[in-house]
């Protein structure tokens, strides 16, 4: 299916922080069987074959978008942000990221981006961070005086305290990730690549962290591609969203968009005075569930309007809600069932 | 203004933390420190042995030696592409690759914050030597202090990279280390840790002094014995493998990022 492509306005006149064309990543594995015999097989014979994580994708992001990535494991998300930090090479197709390309990993670019990858680290274990932090300030060519005014803002942002002076090992993994979030911004980076960044942590660390981000992209007007498995950090962070699926883009565009395009029809849920049979719905939609006096049903947009008004003409309606299914729910579903 | 990528803050602020990085590995340092003993073990097996005579020293000389053999081996000694193998298949590699800084010169940082936590400890191994072989003590002059303590840091220097380069192959085999202990035996046999190079037959003799083995423990140990050494020869062929080395390393590492797949990140 061809990617469904948003371009926002500002791209047409060159403001454009990221773009890709026609990116593809072909990655060279080991082919080998189970067992002793594919043991022997391959021994002799090493066979390989081509996995194609990433294939002909094309997106822009203009300046101080938020921008989610979606996809399941394995769908192609990190390969794509590897990319596009320059920490892998494309096998075809062209990316560029703050004037650069990010393969090249000049100075200048490294200086303007970040990772943060909710599963790794780059603070030092045995250390307290703010060891790292001032090995980061040094690399970054961040005065004494500067480095100390931005450790103190982000770290009031992050509530971080006392643990900057605590040994990495000792703190828990959301203190944790948020030292690791402050020592990545520490240079200021316009664009930032997040891959999972509240992964493992609890609703409350994960609630902060998404918070601080909104509140980053606020007062810095930086850029952010963020992949993550929790769908409540795209709602919350994210206007637009890439959904990729085995290497493919499958939809680049707002996130409800995407909802109707996944799931054009509407849940509808009634709950009646009495029991009615199902046959009493039909030409009412689908009809999802009828238990007791509770009726589930799955109406299209423009056949909405007409199809309340004859179920409150109809029945004894105690309570009728109209919704949308959750979107979570939906790309699950949309992964499972291959349909993509 | 940087000078390969370093200034002095970065320098100052990176073996600072590099050292308080290692001072938490202190006591496994220790160890490290105390099984690099080889050379004394290779001195009490020469002193018993009648084949001593060959090896052209007489006992406070082969004493001096193979403290001194010691001594430049604890301060050259590198473990790069353990390290490098470790952070390459854990994804570890990735942050470092993503700031404005050749992640080489953390591995240097890391070598050098080691060999500084190594120190008390490699004082106190002297200190026990000489109460052992109290004939053998000496206090090398300045002038061959200073040639000493740059000849063993050109060792470390030639054994970095030549482990660079094995470590750079990680990008493509992913299992360098295996290649390491290939190295390891003609190190052992040729660099002068188990005897002087003057104590082989001359066509070894030879055939070492082309390759950078003798150049990492022999001559730089008998700089500091305060042993006759064709100075001028040994710090040139010394600097001669630096400048083979370098460029080397670079190349291979520059080919091998663009293989490098961040596996684990």
């Amino acid at each position: 299916m061809a990617p469904q492509r948003s371009l926002h306005p500002q791209v047409a006149h060159g403001s454009v922080v990221i773009e890709v064309e026609g990116l593809s990543k072909i990655y060279r594995v080991a082919d080998k069987q189970p067992g002793l015999s594919g043991t022997l097989k391959h021994f002799m014979r090493r066979r390989h074959r081509d996995v194609h994580a990433v294939s002909d994708i094309s997106f822009s992001i203009v300046p101080g978008e938020m921008v989610g990535f979606l996809g399941a494991n394995g769908a192609g998300k990190t390969t794509t942000l590897k990319m596009l930090c320059g920490l892998i090479h494309p096998s075809a197709g062209q990316v560029v990221v703050a004037g650069h390309q990010p393969q090249k990993r000049h100075p200048d670019f490294l200086r303007r981006i970040t990772l943060v990858m909710g599963q790794k680290q780059q603070l030092l274990w045995d250390l307290p961070p703010m060891d790292s932090l001032r090995v980061n300030a040094a690399v970054y060519g961040i005065s004494d005086r500067d480095a100390k005014r931005r450790i103190s803002e982000l770290s009031d942002l992050l509530e971080l305290g006392e643990e900057l002076t605590r040994p990495v090992r000792k703190l828990s993994l959301g203190q944790r990730m948020k030292a690791e979030l402050l020592a990545a911004l520490l240079h200021q980076p316009d664009v930032l690549f997040l891959d999972e960044p509240t992964l493992g942590l609890d609703v409350n660390a994960q609630a902060r962290v998404r918070q601080f981000l909104a509140d980053y992209n606020q007062r810095t007007g930086a850029t952010m591609l963020l992949t993550s498995h929790y769908m409540a950090d795209i709602t919350a962070l994210c206007p637009r969203v890439l959904l990729i699926h085995q290497g493919h883009l499958f939809h680049d565009g707002p996130l409800d968009r995407l909802a109707s395009r996944l799931a054009p029809e509407r849940h509808v849920r009634l709950e009646l005075d009495a029991p009615v049979g199902a046959e009493a719905f039909a030409g009412l939609g689908r009809l999802d569930s009828c238990c007791d006096c509770e009726v589930n049903l799955r109406v299209q947009p423009d056949e909405l309007t007409a199809v309340v008004a004859q179920l409150l003409e109809r029945f004894e309606v105690r309570d009728l809600e109209v919704n949308d299914p959750p979107i979570d729910q939906l790309i699950g579903d949309l992964f499972r069932q291959g349909k993509v | 203004m940087r000078v390969f990528g370093l200034n002095r803050k970065i320098i100052r602020v990176l073996l600072g933390t590099e050292y308080a990085h290692m001072l938490e590995y202190r006591a496994e340092i220790a160890l490290w420190a105390l099984s690099g003993v080889l050379p004394f073990i290779m001195l009490s097996l020469w002193n018993g042995s009648d084949a001593r005579d060959a090896l052209g020293m007489d006992g406070v000389g082969l004493d001096r030696y193979f403290l001194s053999a010691f001594l430049v081996r604890q301060f050259s000694v590198v473990w790069m592409i353990y390290a490098f193998e470790e952070d390459a298949l854990t994804g570890r590699l990735s942050p470092y690759l993503l700031q404005p800084l050749h992640p080489l010169w953390r591995y240097v940082a890391s070598h050098l914050g080691e060999q500084l936590t190594r120190l008390p400890f490699a004082a106190v191994i002297t200190a026990i030597f000489f109460l052992i072989q109290p004939k053998a003590f000496w206090v090398p002059s300045l002038g061959h202090f200073v040639l000493a303590w740059l000849a063993t840091w050109m060792a470390f220097s030639i054994a970095f990279l030549l482990q660079s380069l094995i470590a750079s192959l990680c990008f493509w085999s992913e299992k360098a280390s295996a290649l390491e202990r290939l190295l390891f035996i003609p190190f052992l046999f040729l660099s002068g840790l188990l005897a002087p190079i003057t104590a082989f037959p001359p066509f070894v003799r030879t055939f070492a002094q082309w390759t950078p083995f003798p150049y990492l423990i022999d001559f730089p140990a008998r700089v500091l014995a305060e042993q006759p050494v064709d100075l001028l020869a040994g710090f040139a062929i010394q600097l001669a493998w630096i400048v083979l080395l370098l460029p080397l390393v670079l190349l291979l590492w520059r080919a091998g990022v663009r293989r490098y797949s961040a596996m684990g990140a």
